[in-house]
């Protein structure tokens, strides 16, 4: 079981959801945040007042799957949030340790697995 | 009326048509308003922008050439030269009025600014901001200034009878059936049809069509052109026309989806107020509210329907302006009312041809508009790209174009220069 944590850009989310969805993975979060990533700086201009915008608006993914499902999230999160230029994210694989789903008490693998409705 | 001995200027109408220019100069900031919260949070400036651009644009293009090829005589399709550059345009009245020709020349500009940035609307989210400056130079006066010179600057629809209070062939149908034109040079969004485009701030499309109706005032209401009979009909018309749209409309939000939508009131009110545009100093009091009544159905139509098209008109420019401003100028030619307007009967009031002259002006004024945008529209492209790239779209056309963002936070923004005499710029944050 793996926690897959994607940051791409909020331009590409409705690409990365579309993606995920025909990789079939149906469970994940998604939040808004800011980070820097060694991208070009955004230059904004307020009356007389030039700023450069150091930090980014981001949107990151969190995809707890088990271990077989890890490479097709991959995949499908690089396929919906590539555009070839810099500042496109990054992705983060982290081993779970444990995961429940609430509404039943299922832990791990079968929590993690999506109802077969 | 007091006559000055040595012109024929009113003090009352003067009064009235200067507030009257000022009310309709609220529409355009208006319309930014209401066209700002009908699109995404990235787009919402360069939204903005393409209105209050109009207020330059126009102006200056309304005083080079524009009120003369409108206003000065000409032809039967195009006036002529005799006030280019405000030659002429002084304290003396304007022929036909009680009005000093300047401050007429200020309320038909104030027209001509609202119009162009009503186009707009087909073209937000996706056209670059400097060819839409170019393409709305030239559509002030290639466009606005021809089909106002057919209505009311003595053009043949003019001359032949036609009736057209305050604009329903120039601004109302004229910028309706140039949009749908634009929508189609243009092209679609990006994301049109593949994801949902929704309006990002209601409150913002609330606001702007209140302002827009409150404008409306002076719109209706200062095209009799003083305080006269038909100031004072066309300004109370004015108030009962759209308020009978908007119940109508309530009641086919109820039949359609079975909830009233915010958005669908204010589009409502503003199409009330272009249903009565053409018709407001002609038309009694009651025949103005079942004008706004049946006049909510064609556009409604058009709203539900055009959506489901690949033409993306993106704020319906074409239903709220183009389709209810020929509702309204075929609804003169059939319950206008001599006791009402002291100029010419409808059919219900037995004079058959005002209804073919308001129907030749329905099919002539689109005609012209789809036409002559299409070739503006395409001779830009030719010189200035029109359309943003994806990427820029998916960006937004906010950052893009202007640099600067409406819902900017602050985090993460470090100073690099400023007015202020600051010898070093201090960094606020540093990643």
């Amino acid at each position: 079981m793996k926690l897959v944590t994607a940051i791409v850009r909020p331009e590409k989310v409705n690409d990365v959801l579309e993606a995920l969805y025909r990789a079939e993975v149906r469970g994940f979060s998604l939040s808004r945040v800011q980070g820097h990533g060694g991208e070009l700086d955004r230059v904004e201009t307020y009356r007389g007042t030039t700023v450069k915008m150091g930090l980014s608006e981001k949107v990151r993914f969190e995809v707890a799957v088990s271990d077989d499902f890890v490479d097709r999230t991959i995949d499908a999160l690089c396929a919906g949030g590539r555009t070839g230029e810099v500042g496109d994210g990054k992705i983060f694989v982290t081993p779970l340790e444990r995961a429940v789903r609430i509404r039943t008490g299922e832990t791990d693998e079968g929590a993690v697995t999506p109802l077969q409705a | 009326m007091i006559a000055v001995a040595t012109s024929s200027i009113s003090g009352a109408d003067t009064a009235w048509m200067l507030a009257a220019t000022a009310l309709v100069m609220l529409m355009t900031p208006a319309l930014g308003l209401f066209y700002a919260g009908l699109v995404r949070g990235k787009n919402t400036l360069n939204t903005f922008m393409m209105s209050f651009a109009a207020l330059a644009v126009a102006t200056v293009t309304w005083a080079l050439v524009g009120y003369s090829l409108a206003f000065s005589s000409g032809n039967g399709f195009i006036g002529g030269f005799g006030n280019a550059l405000l030659k002429g345009v002084d304290f003396a009245a304007r022929p036909g009025t009680h009005v000093p020709q300047l401050v007429f020349f200020a309320f038909q500009a104030t027209f001509c600014i609202v119009t162009t940035a009503l186009v707009s609307g087909a073209v937000v989210e996706r056209m670059r901001f400097s060819s839409f400056l170019v393409f709305s130079a030239l559509w002030s006066v290639f466009v606005y200034a021809v089909l106002a010179h057919w209505a009311f600057g003595g053009g043949w629809l003019q001359a032949h009878g036609t009736l057209d209070f305050a604009g329903g062939v120039p601004v109302e149908m004229g910028s309706g059936f140039s949009a749908l034109a634009a929508a189609l040079v243009v092209g679609a969004r990006k994301d049109y049809g593949r994801q949902a485009l929704l309006p990002h701030n209601t409150i913002y499309v609330l606001l702007g069509a209140g302002l827009l109706w409150f404008g409306w005032f002076g719109f209706n209401g200062g095209s009799g052109f003083g305080v006269n009979h038909a100031g004072e009909l066309a300004f109370t018309n004015t108030l009962l026309c759209p308020a009978c749209t908007l119940l109508v409309w309530f009641g086919l939000d109820l039949i359609r989806g079975r909830q009233i939508t915010a958005i669908g009131a204010a589009t409502a009110a503003i199409v009330g107020c272009v249903l009565i545009t053409p018709a407001a100093g002609y038309v009694s009091p009651g025949w103005a509210m079942v004008l706004g009544a049946l006049g909510a159905l064609p556009s409604y139509a058009v709203i539900v329907l055009r959506p489901r098209t690949r033409v993306d008109e993106t704020l319906d420019v074409l239903a709220a302006h183009g389709t209810a401003g020929l509702t309204g100028i075929l609804f003169v030619g059939f319950v206008a009312e001599r006791s009402w307007n002291g100029v010419s009967d409808g059919l219900l009031y037995g004079d058959a041809h005002q209804l073919g002259w308001q129907a030749l002006a329905g099919l002539a004024g689109p005609a012209y508009a789809f036409l002559a945008t299409l070739v503006l529209l395409r001779l830009t492209g030719l010189a200035f790209p029109l359309r943003a790239s994806d990427h820029e779209q998916s960006l937004g056309m906010d950052v893009t174009q202007h640099g600067e963002e409406a819902y900017a936070s602050g985090e993460g923004a470090i100073l690099v220069s400023t007015e202020a005499a600051v010898e070093v710029p201090v960094a606020v944050a540093q990643p």
